[in-house]
């Protein structure tokens, strides 16, 4: 039997310092799993492909949470065009414009200091091109791997 | 559920501990203790009839082990499940299964909590989830919140409607001695309360108290020898769907209707036979939600169903009598005051919040965010 040699989280990690989404998919459910895992979830096989977003999505969800010091902020479910949803927040627009429905695209977010880097989306301009055109990334830079 | 029998066991005895703000130093152990001590006298039973233990809290990784030594007991029967509010639910049906195979004979279900006392930080510790984390949603509410805007979204529910919820809540409380509100609530007031996360003010969100309590349970046959008229245990249902509200599959669809669809399958009854409703209503958008799910309103009406007073006193569905999570008391796993409030309506206990002519009342726990749901349908001895 094969020993783990990355957690899945590691490997999530490793994709998103290179500034992509990553996700899995299973052949057998032929589906996108999401969180990271070492099981899928819809079939219990462990043949689970990484793959890369393309980084587009639409709301599904959204609050602007208040705390008792600081600025409000968005909180938000994404529906990722692949067919994952994951929990982010819209950036570069006043939270509580955010919309359900709302196209969104991909970017990563590199916190001050040690913490981990973590994914964050801005709106999509309604004129670029839809996703089945190929997915033309948003705003915000992409680093290269 | 499969495997338990309609009536086979019943909830003979009920108590909070002491609420609200308890005095300094008390634990969350000290509560249950309390509260079973309490429930035991409510029953006329000792804590040598005792021989099946069921608690859970926030504040003790192994409250099974602490509890029992609290009482110097040696119980035959442990069972320690914890899934957040609904686990005392949870615990009816783990309760009832040993009782029907004859793994114990006197059940307890304890809770303690003081996390008003040192905190809610202190008292419920936050996991680190790396996919949800780093976007600090203040948790639980950003998951309820996410919730409601897909409700508000979808079926055009409102903040006023949200908030008919709490003044409901809040004019039950009014009639209830030990609530820990004790003023009156307009649906302005919580509209223009301060607000936590959107679209809940923090009058939509339930209340940060102390408080535990205990209910005893035995099987039917030695219920109907002791003090107080029994609560049958009629049916049980449960359901999990998730644990992060990122992985929950429809945010407007709760596991309550699987929980739901089994308890009153295994009662044999069905929405309209439902005297009372006691719902866990730790936000707004909760009993909405829930009053969808059990069948009491079609899916996406719930806002709809609750304004007018249909839920508040002198309403046609009276729905947490006891003034709610919202109103009453919220020490962080609410559960158990749902059990005890139906049992005393069943009881006819209730005083001025009273539901008149009571034999059926369904208790429904939730757990986490909208992530464990387990309903319970308890009914007087007519209901046999």
């Amino acid at each position: 039997m094969d020993r783990i040699s990355q957690s899945p989280l590691a490997i999530y990690q490793a994709y998103l310092d290179r500034g992509k989404l990553a996700y899995q998919w299973s052949p057998q459910a032929n589906r996108a799993v999401f969180f990271p895992r070492v099981i899928c979830p819809f079939t219990g096989s462990d043949d689970l492909e990484w793959r890369v977003s393309a980084g587009l999505g639409t709301v599904y969800a959204t609050t602007v949470t208040h705390p008792r010091e600081g600025a409000p902020y968005n909180v938000a479910l994404i529906d990722c065009d692949e067919g994952f949803r994951l929990m982010s927040r819209v950036e570069g627009v006043a939270p509580e414009t955010v919309e359900i429905g709302m196209r969104v695209s991909f970017r990563v977010h590199k916190p001050a200091g040690d913490d981990p880097a973590y994914p964050v989306f801005t709106p999509v301009a309604p004129t670029l091109p839809s996703p089945a055109s190929g997915g033309g990334l948003g705003r915000g830079p992409v680093e290269a791997p | 559920m499969k495997g338990l029998q309609r009536g086979s066991a019943a909830i003979v005895g009920v108590a909070e501990s002491d609420l609200g703000a308890v005095a300094r130093d008390m634990s969350a152990i000290d509560l249950m203790a309390q509260g079973i001590h309490r429930a035991l006298a409510d029953c006329g039973l000792g804590l040598r009839d005792v021989d099946g233990l069921l608690c859970a809290t926030a504040q003790s990784r192994t409250s099974g082990l602490s509890l029992a030594e609290y009482l110097g007991i040696s119980p035959a029967f442990v069972d320690t499940t914890i899934l957040g509010g609904s686990s005392f639910m949870f615990h009816v049906a783990h309760a009832q299964a040993a009782l029907q195979l004859g793994l114990c004979q006197v059940a307890v279900i304890a809770y303690g909590s003081t996390q008003r006392t040192i905190g809610r930080r202190h008292a419920s510790v936050r996991e680190y989830n790396p996919y949800e984390t780093p976007f600090r949603p203040f948790l639980p509410s950003t998951a309820y919140a996410l919730a409601a805007s897909r409700h508000m979204h979808q079926f055009g529910t409102t903040r006023e409607q949200l908030a008919a919820v709490a003044v409901a809540a809040r004019q039950w409380a009014l009639l209830n001695p030990v609530a820990w509100e004790k003023q009156p609530l307009t649906v302005a007031e919580v509209l223009s309360a301060r607000m936590v996360s959107y679209p809940f003010t923090v009058r939509d969100i339930c209340l940060v108290t102390d408080g535990g309590g205990a209910v005893i349970m035995t099987t039917a046959e030695r219920a109907r020898s002791l003090k107080k008229p029994p609560a049958y245990v009629l049916g049980c249902g449960q359901a999990i769907t998730h644990a992060s509200i990122s992985s929950m599959p429809d945010l407007t669809v709760t596991g309550a209707v699987a929980s739901g669809r089994a308890a009153y399958d295994m009662a044999k009854l069905g929405p309209s036979d439902i005297d009372v409703l006691e719902l866990y209503d730790a936000f707004t958008i909760n009993p909405i939600l829930f009053l969808e799910d059990l069948g009491f309103c079609k899916k996406g009406e719930g806002g709809a169903f609750v304004e007018g007073g249909r839920i508040a006193p002198g309403g046609s569905l009276p729905v947490n009598t006891n003034g709610g999570g919202l109103s009453y008391c919220h020490p962080g796993m609410y559960g158990l005051f749902l059990l005890i409030e139906a049992t005393r309506q069943l009881r006819g206990e209730c005083g001025e919040r009273q539901v008149a002519d009571c034999e059926v009342a369904l208790a429904h726990g939730n757990g986490g965010v909208l992530s464990s749901q387990a309903t319970v349908i308890l009914g007087t001895q007519k209901t046999l």
